[in-house]
């Protein structure tokens, strides 16, 4: 296959590359544009293998991995996706590093010069370094989503932070591009500077990662998925592969694009967000002393309440997930509907663990996506609803949130406290992530429903007959 | 102005196009399938197999083929791991399954009256 026919297949490729990411626009296309993701990816491997050797190696690598990733996705639980996608990303990152360790190996192989020029140095520099952090990162970000924090230390969901981690991190970045640069303007393969440079990385990856917390995971998440696609892009810019740039640069602005969205949803800085530590010190000075009353009731006066009201507005928060309550609020919703009950979900951005995980979780438990909506989007309807049914949400519904000068100003919220009744399920009344009290809990209008979410919606559903 | 360009420059051609396209595709997605588009972008980005295919396959098996080959493993990986887990998802967001049940309720009420 001559070399214009295979830039033209990757061409191909690239091109329903887009068309998958651009099914994603509704529900009803995204599985359309999935199978041409599968379709642009059959090409790409397919023509390549025509150009190379080695296939059958090739073919048993390709097969245990791929077999491996085919048991994984069959297996995974839905609330497991975001420790899914960390350790997706950490396998983009790894690939890329050993890949550029090939390119210093044999430029040749690759059809690149040998020695191998200074603008693909350049780039196989930029390739690899952000892969190891990629890697190093998401290796991190897996073991503090999978709860791995009370085996080792590292992976601890609280913010892992000591003395000189900024001045420690800069400086090994400035070492880290001073090798770098050695390895531009070595003459012969380079391997010292690039090894030191790529080990300096690696570590690098780890220190960004561990002074975040577990609640900032969602932007944590949706920077390594960038990160992953710069690093595949940079590889392809060493390659000469415009595949590989394009594909990499679509995955490099989805992952971007979503840290914008994930840190605006949660009120925080992109920089302070990874510069970490910032949600610990926040919370514990502006929890306030308790001494408000809270009206309280059982799941029969709940069921009650959502029974005789016209319009219902849930607001599924992580801790119905963790309750495993999606399939008892399904169940719920379908009762009331069939009392005639307008019934619709409010979703916040940052409800699960990752962005649109709570969307999926309730498309597992079978709930219609058109009874799904974004806060932004009924957030004007809230004030005429009868009752908002909050489960398992906290600082996603704290009006405080409106308040000049509360942590949380600003930050865009479920505005629950304007409905007509509130009725909220948390276990007890301890503060969420932002370390926050709710005034919402206070309210006149409000009814707190103690207990275990799946526990209380179960007996919702019980009571409504 | 003589000569060719040179294929950084291309890349880099390329690379803000898509840039570019990847902008306006991206926040045309609904924040409904955020985490569908986070997996699928997962399988996309591991299109770097490419490269580590053309790694594996210089004419012997040396250092940089069986470097290229874990590298291959690796992203098979995802290739296969990120776009299956997409469409698992994905069929969670047919409209079918409400409907099927409305169907049954149906019947089951016609049967009752």
């Amino acid at each position: 296959m001559s070399a214009n026919l295979l830039a033209l297949w990757y061409l191909a490729a690239s091109v329903l590359f887009i068309l998958a990411l651009k099914g994603l626009s509704s529900p009803v296309s995204a599985r359309r544009g999935n199978l041409f993701g599968m379709i642009g990816m059959a090409i790409a491997v397919l023509v390549t293998l025509a150009v190379t050797r080695n296939v059958t190696l090739i073919l048993i690598a390709g097969a245990i991995g791929g077999m491996t990733g085919a048991f994984v996705a069959r297996r995974v639980q839905m609330t497991q996706m975001p420790e899914l996608v960390a350790a997706m990303h950490s396998m983009v990152g790894m690939a890329a590093v050993l890949i550029a360790v090939a390119v210093v190996n044999n430029p040749a192989s690759f059809g690149v010069l040998d020695p191998m020029p200074r603008g693909n140095r350049l780039e196989l520099f930029i390739g690899s370094f952000v892969g190891a952090i990629t890697f190093s990162g998401s290796v991190i970000a897996f073991g503090k989503l999978a709860g791995l924090g009370k085996k080792f230390r590292l992976f601890s969901s609280a913010p892992v932070t000591f003395k000189g981690q900024h001045p420690l991190n800069l400086v090994l970045a400035i070492v880290m591009i001073g090798f770098g640069v050695a390895f531009f303007l070595s003459a012969d393969k380079g391997w010292v500077p690039f090894i030191v440079m790529a080990a300096i990385a690696f570590v690098l990856g780890v220190l960004i990662i561990i002074p975040i917390g577990g609640a900032d995971m969602p932007v944590v998440i949706s920077m390594l998925n960038s990160y992953s696609g710069w690093a595949a892009a940079g590889i392809g810019f060493s390659l000469n592969n415009s595949m590989l740039i394009i594909a990499g640069s679509l995955v490099g602005s989805s992952g971007a694009i979503l840290s914008y969205i994930m840190c605006k949803a949660m009120n925080r800085s992109f920089f302070s967000v990874i510069l970490g530590g910032f949600g610990a010190a926040e919370g514990a000075a502006a929890a306030g002393a308790i001494d408000k009353t809270v009206r309280s009731g059982s799941a029969e006066d709940a069921a009650f309440l959502l029974a005789n009201a016209e319009s219902v507005v849930i607001v599924p928060g992580y801790g119905l997930a963790v309750a495993r309550a999606q399939h008892a609020v399904k169940e719920m919703a379908q009762k009331l509907i069939a009392k005639g009950v307008n019934v619709r979900y409010a979703i916040h951005p940052v409800a699960g663990r990752m962005p649109g995980h709570m969307n999926v979780l309730l498309a597992e438990a079978e709930v219609p996506y058109d009874q799904v909506f974004e806060m932004e989007d009924i957030n004007g309807e809230l004030g005429a609803t009868d009752i908002v049914l909050v489960l398992g949400a906290n600082d996603v519904v704290n009006p405080l949130a409106h308040t000049p000068g509360s942590p949380i100003h600003g930050m865009p919220i479920i505005e629950a406290h304007k409905a007509r009744t509130v009725l909220v399920n948390k276990r007890s009344m301890a503060a969420g992530y932002a370390g926050l009290d709710n005034p919402l809990f206070y309210m006149d209008k409000t009814m707190m429903v103690f207990g275990d979410a799946k526990k209380v919606v179960e007996d919702m559903v019980k009571a409504i007959e | 102005m003589t000569g060719t360009v040179d294929p950084t420059v291309i890349n880099l051609v390329v690379f803000v196009l898509a840039v570019f396209v990847g902008y306006h595709v991206i926040w045309n997605v609904t924040p409904a399938l955020h985490t569908p588009l986070m997996s699928v972008t997962n399988a996309i980005s591991s299109v770097i197999i490419v490269g580590a295919i053309l790694a594996a396959g210089p004419s012997e098996v040396d250092f940089g083929s069986i470097v290229g080959a874990v590298a291959v493993g690796l992203a098979a990986v995802n290739v296969f791991g990120g776009f299956l887990v997409t469409q698992r998802m994905l069929e969670m967001f047919r409209k079918k399954a409400p409907r099927v049940e409305n169907a049954v309720e149906n019947a089951a009420e016609k049967e009752q009256g």
